[in-house]
């Protein structure tokens, strides 16, 4: 299966060589050309701005919105589930604009504001979860599913073919959330 | 810093890979970096070319200026502090800066010492000239790394010649044999296992970025294609003839730099770069400061 990594800009290596690790072929998305035969999605942390904008200007954003729309399986981490959202309480931009969410950017504040959490997400229990310079669902329609709280804010999610977390499983050795969603594209 | 705290920290940096962070002076040069897709911006009173032409001590930015850049954008904002001065950077924790550069554009503060950066909760990110600066810088608490290169001269060839040698000396530690490491870590006069874990992943434990004279969407390139993980840049973009256009052109060559002809439509029409200074022109050599 050949999974396509979002890499206009921030962590997308790591994204893929947990991919690559649980046998999955990868492509790093850099530009239009790069979208084709994809069986999955990764949206990779980041800047939402600089790659919302990357994704307007290298003309990427209809072509991947059309494959959620068809519904490609989509896993997308803090940036990625901001360009995901259907709206942004404290940014005017909304970008794919696919899941049924209201995210708030930079919900803990700045990086002194960044932090660990030990906790379930959906079926996996005790997952490390890292939250730099977090987003949080501040509201999900009814038919999405909560993956993970923490604080009474929902940081993880998933709509149809579509995880929206707040935090980042491709900076743990813990590999069962990238499992799961490998597990999802048939 | 607790050892939670420098992984955060060193995450952050990992977020920031494949952008361009940009010198800005006003908010209204933090609005225009951020809508050209900067990653983040470093608030500075005045950037480094300006520095040089205006001589005298040069020093952390007024916190209200820096508060007023970190109102007006929602990345992360950046400040400098002078070497060894660790004052200014309690200050710069204080008003909750989302990283702290260490930096040889200002005067340094101290000729012996660098800032134990383990006291801090806030990240820092230092320059480094070679492999044994930038594991010392490491050992120091930095948890993201710079070339130094020479700033505010918008001429490539220090950075270049700072990345090469890393990038060297980093493939020269790769293959030793492990009895040799021991001897590397008193030659580059850090501690063993910092050399050790260069020795086993080809790489610094924390990101590394190219900074000091990009100029252009082709000198990005250049240093992206050298193994940088991103780009500072500094006069070039607000020094330059239309800073939006440029901006946004640098931040695109960092995203595809090895496709020459996008580099090529990139490069197009982008009016007047900065005049730039020589080498052999410099009168203030930056990169020589903390070692």
């Amino acid at each position: 299966m050949r999974i396509g990594i979002l890499a206009v800009q921030g962590a997308f290596e790591e994204h893929q060589s947990v991919l690559q690790s649980l046998g999955a072929e990868t492509i790093l998305l850099r530009q239009k050309s790069d979208i084709k035969d994809l069986d999955g999605l990764v949206l990779p942390g980041g800047e939402s701005t600089v790659q919302g904008k990357l994704l307007q200007d290298l003309d990427m954003l209809k072509p991947l919105k059309d494959l959620i729309n068809n519904g490609i399986p989509v896993l997308a981490t803090c940036a990625g589930l901001i360009l995901l959202a259907e709206k942004i309480s404290n940014d005017d931009n909304t970008w794919f604009g696919t899941l049924p969410v209201l995210v708030k950017r930079n919900a803990y504040g700045r990086q002194l504001g960044s932090f660990y959490h030990k906790g379930d997400v959906g079926n996996i229990s005790d997952f490390n979860m890292t939250f730099i310079r977090a987003p949080y669902i501040v509201s999900a329609s009814d038919n999405t599913r909560v993956l993970a709280t923490v604080n009474n804010h929902i940081v993880g999610v998933q709509y149809k073919n579509q995880i929206g977390l707040a935090f980042h499983p491709e900076l743990e050795k813990d590999k069962r959330i990238h499992r799961y969603f490998l597990s999802t594209i048939k | 810093m607790s050892d939670n705290r420098y992984e955060l920290n060193k995450n952050l940096a990992q977020m920031l890979k494949g952008g361009v962070i940009m010198d800005v002076t006003t908010p209204e040069q933090a609005k225009i970096a951020e809508s050209a897709g900067a990653c983040a911006v470093m608030a500075l009173e005045r950037i480094p070319a300006d520095i040089r032409a205006a001589g005298g001590v040069s020093r952390m930015s007024d916190p209200a200026m820096i508060n007023g850049i970190q109102e007006a954008v929602s990345i992360p904002v950046m400040a400098k502090c002078r070497i060894g001065h660790f004052a200014e950077a309690q200050i710069l924790q204080a008003i909750e800066i989302d990283y702290i550069d260490e930096s040889e554009v200002l005067s340094p503060a101290d000729d012996l010492y660098h800032i134990n950066k383990h006291d801090f909760e806030v990240p820092f990110v230092c320059g480094a000239r070679d492999l044994g600066e930038a594991l010392r810088r490491i050992n120091e608490g930095a948890s993201m790394i710079r070339t130094k290169g020479e700033p505010g001269t918008g001429d490539i060839v220090q950075a270049v010649r700072h990345m090469r040698r890393m990038q060297s000396e980093i493939s020269r530690v790769a293959s030793m044999r492990e009895d040799e490491l021991f001897e590397a870590a008193k030659e580059y006069r850090v501690p063993f296992e910092l050399i050790q874990f260069v020795h086993n992943n080809k790489k610094l434990p924390v990101v590394n970025f190219a900074a000091g004279g990009v100029a252009t969407p082709a000198d990005a390139a250049l240093m992206m294609q050298l193994g940088a993980e991103g780009v500072f840049v500094g006069s070039g973009i607000f020094k330059s003839g239309d800073p939006e256009k440029r901006a946004a052109a640098i931040v695109k060559a960092v995203t595809n730099y090895n496709d020459s002809a996008l580099l090529a439509d990139l490069s197009k029409n982008l009016g007047e770069a900065m005049v730039g200074i020589n080498e052999n022109e410099i009168q203030l050599i930056m990169e020589e400061r903390g070692k």
